[in-house]
């Protein structure tokens, strides 16, 4: 068998002495998309925070491309997009500004392909806007327009569904799913359930593996 | 790598002047608490003089405690913070643009405003290369060792007087040699030997406290 892209080992995760959940094994291969449901606090934004190395877990460990994560961080670091709750929107900032600085975290972009990723998040004319005067659903398509810029392959995104439209949820959807069959890997934590699936999809519900 | 670290500086300074009320708040500070002294202990020049020493010294630590607190709490909330622990570059060197930007008008700023202050305290004009340099020489210090403080109690609701608890202690050493050099200068003896040790721990703490401050954040990020 193959070397899975990312893979979870009998991971476990204990926050405040409470322990949200443990021997969880996980593999993703590329074009997959796994979508991490569960009651709240159940334990799924702490997943995928294991997931990108921003939290170490209790036990187990994660391993990336058959690597332990914490042997590669710049590996990692160069293959993922996270967008946490707070997407990392500065609300002094305008768009364009915002966007130019993520962006330049990982790979800098030149000005056109800002503009045209704002433009693909329905926010033309909103690039030299300071943020905070941008309604919550818009400042949530500021940080996802990272997706439509030259992005790396793997996605870890919580929960980023929150605040956007019907049509701006209908669009993210298809997008992912564009994503993972283009051999993308996509985890993200929501709580509708999506109705573009692509092939690689998968459901993990902490709530049931608890019970 | 060099470029990431310029556009941060870029863009830390941009936010600070779209939020110039924070930007002033470390001056103003200083300013009134030094303004306020010769109205208390009155103008007597002579004895302004002699405490002015120290009375500057604590006034620009307190001012720059002052401006601390909040120095991660945005990027924390917002999710900034988390970008950069995932980004491929060091974290080090991003939180050592963060602290230079912030340095550069706390700090620097403060630096600028003492002479004018030192007027006021009757320093006299000989003194003032002294008090300039020790100034130039000691907010970097007080700012880097503060953003380790700021880096580990950033995640806590109510920071900011742990902050001072754990930090004032560590700029003994500062505030000691910082008044040191301006007395020695007061009294006409040479202080070239307070400024050369200032000097060296500020490369000490230009050198080694991002990796403190990167290991902070971390800590904070990832509870």
């Amino acid at each position: 068998m193959s070397t899975p892209f990312l893979e979870a080992v009998a991971l476990a995760c204990e926050r405040d002495w409470r322990l949200l959940f443990d021997k969880l094994d996980l593999r993703l291969e590329s074009g997959e998309m796994l979508q991490i449901s569960g009651p709240n606090g159940s334990g799924k934004t702490s997943l995928l925070r294991l997931l990108s190395g921003l939290m170490q877990p209790t036990a187990g460990q994660v391993l990336l491309k058959g690597q332990p994560l914490e042997a590669q961080r710049s590996e990692l670091a160069r293959n993922l997009v996270w967008i946490g709750h707070a997407a990392g929107i500065k609300g002094l900032l305008t768009a364009e500004e915002n966007l130019t600085w993520l962006c330049a975290l990982h790979q800098p972009a030149s000005r056109e392909a800002i503009w045209q990723a704002l433009a693909a998040v329905g926010l033309r004319g909103f690039e030299d806007v300071p943020c905070h005067t941008l309604s919550a659903g818009q400042q949530r398509r500021v940080g996802l327009a990272r997706l439509y810029l030259s992005a790396p392959p793997l996605w870890i995104l919580d929960e980023p569904f929150t605040a956007l439209d019907k049509h701006g949820v209908a669009q993210l959807e298809r997008h992912l799913a564009n994503h993972c069959e283009q051999g993308g890997l996509v985890v993200l934590t929501t709580h509708h359930s999506l109705l573009e699936k692509p092939a690689g999809y998968r459901e993990l519900d902490l709530g049931q593996r608890a019970a | 790598m060099s470029s990431v670290f310029t556009l941060l500086l870029k863009r830390e300074t941009r936010l600070l002047f779209r939020r110039p009320a924070e930007l002033a708040n470390p001056l103003v500070f200083f300013a009134i608490v030094i303004a306020l002294f010769p109205l208390a202990v009155g103008p007597e020049s002579q004895l302004l003089q002699t405490i002015s020493p120290g009375l500057v010294w604590v006034a620009a630590l307190l001012a720059v405690l002052l401006s601390l607190d909040g120095l991660f709490r945005s990027d924390f909330e917002d999710g900034s913070l988390e970008q950069w622990v995932v980004s491929p570059h060091p974290l080090a060197l991003l939180v050592l643009a963060k602290v230079l930007a912030h340095w550069a008008f706390s700090g620097l700023a403060l630096v600028l405003l003492a002479p004018l202050l030192g007027l006021m305290l009757g320093l006299p004009l000989g003194a003032m290369p002294v008090l300039l340099l020790s100034l130039l020489l000691g907010t970097p210090i007080l700012s880097l060792l503060g953003a380790v403080g700021a880096a580990l109690t950033v995640g806590l609701k109510r920071g900011g007087l742990l902050l001072a608890l754990l930090i004032l202690p560590l700029y003994i050493p500062v505030l000691i040699l910082g008044s040191g050099a301006l007395q020695a200068a007061l009294q006409g003896l040479p202080a070239i030997g307070h400024l050369l040790w200032l000097a060296s721990l500020t490369a000490l703490a230009v050198t080694l406290t991002p990796f403190a401050i990167a290991a902070g954040l971390k800590i904070s990020v990832g509870e």
